[in-house]
């Protein structure tokens, strides 16, 4: 029973602090209610057996990403939506527009509804297969990221080296070639 | 012990806050946030099908989703600095042109 409040306490705090972080209109705002939603995502995945995401998690996301973030917006300076004058010039700014944005996220809504009524194994619980000391150790999880993803974690390594390139080749200024 | 989809329904509901997210807000850097919500939504269905199927591979993929999303985050922010030098706006209406 501890456990099922649990994850209602923590499923709350994340749907709260998601649809806080697009009801902002200051992104530093937004950015500290998503490290929220993170945290509470972090105790579901500790719920269900992963310590180690939960910990890559807070660590991975909450800190390096938001950092990353936060960086950005104070690095630009700009916190403010500034609507005022693109509001008049640009017809997606007129609120018909932002209203069939919320009809096609009303209407995905619908749709995973649908799907997951569809879903056979809705009502089985999450615990019940495999054992959790196993599944929730981290050696367990090395153990199969370097021998049945090795190719896969090996191709992470480039992809990162290639954002990081990119990245430096994109923020460069023009002048210093 | 919850059920599985119990989970599921969370996670459809922070995809969908997410997809909220990027088709309402007007700031590149909120939008990139938004898709940080939809990225996570998925990693919860992939740890909760792992742990109802009694594997590990749920949390495997999640690693490479948090990969994936460190350089999205990367290479995005970058292209916000860029585009932020250009017009001095975080607005994506104000990026209409290809070249300028």
């Amino acid at each position: 029973m501890p456990d099922t409040i649990l994850f209602y306490l923590l499923a709350g705090v994340a749907i709260v602090a998601s649809t806080l972080v697009i009801g902002q209109r200051n992104p530093m705002y937004s950015i500290m209610l998503l490290i929220a939603s993170f945290g509470a995502l972090s105790g579901l995945y500790i719920q269900l057996d992963a310590p180690f995401v939960a910990m890559a998690q807070i660590i991975v996301y909450a800190g390096a990403i938001m950092v990353l973030f936060l960086f950005v917006v104070m690095l630009l300076n700009a916190p403010q939506e500034d609507a005022a004058e693109w509001d008049r010039t640009h017809p997606m700014r007129r609120p018909g527009f932002a209203r069939v944005g919320a009809l096609l996220a009303g209407l995905l809504i619908v749709q995973l509804a649908w799907a997951l009524i569809r879903f056979n194994g809705f009502g089985a619980a999450v615990g019940e297969r495999g054992d959790a000391a196993a599944i929730g150790s981290v050696g367990a999880v090395g153990h199969v990221l370097f021998t049945d993803y090795v190719f896969a974690f090996e191709a992470t390594s480039v992809l990162i080296l290639v954002a990081m390139v990119g990245a430096v080749v994109l923020a460069r200024r023009e002048g210093d070639r | 012990m919850i059920p599985l989809g119990h989970y599921l329904i969370v996670s459809a509901i922070l995809f969908a806050i997410g997809t909220a997210g990027v088709f309402l807000r007007r700031n590149l850097i909120t939008i990139l946030l938004s898709v940080e919500i939809m990225l996570n939504a998925v990693n919860l269905t992939f740890v909760a099908f792992g742990r109802a199927h009694g594997t590990v591979d749920g949390q495997i993929i999640t690693f490479f989703v948090m990969t994936v999303a460190a350089a999205e985050a990367a290479v995005g922010l970058a292209i916000v600095i860029g585009l932020f030098r250009h017009r001095e706006s975080l607005n994506p209406d104000a990026f209409t042109a290809l070249k300028w």
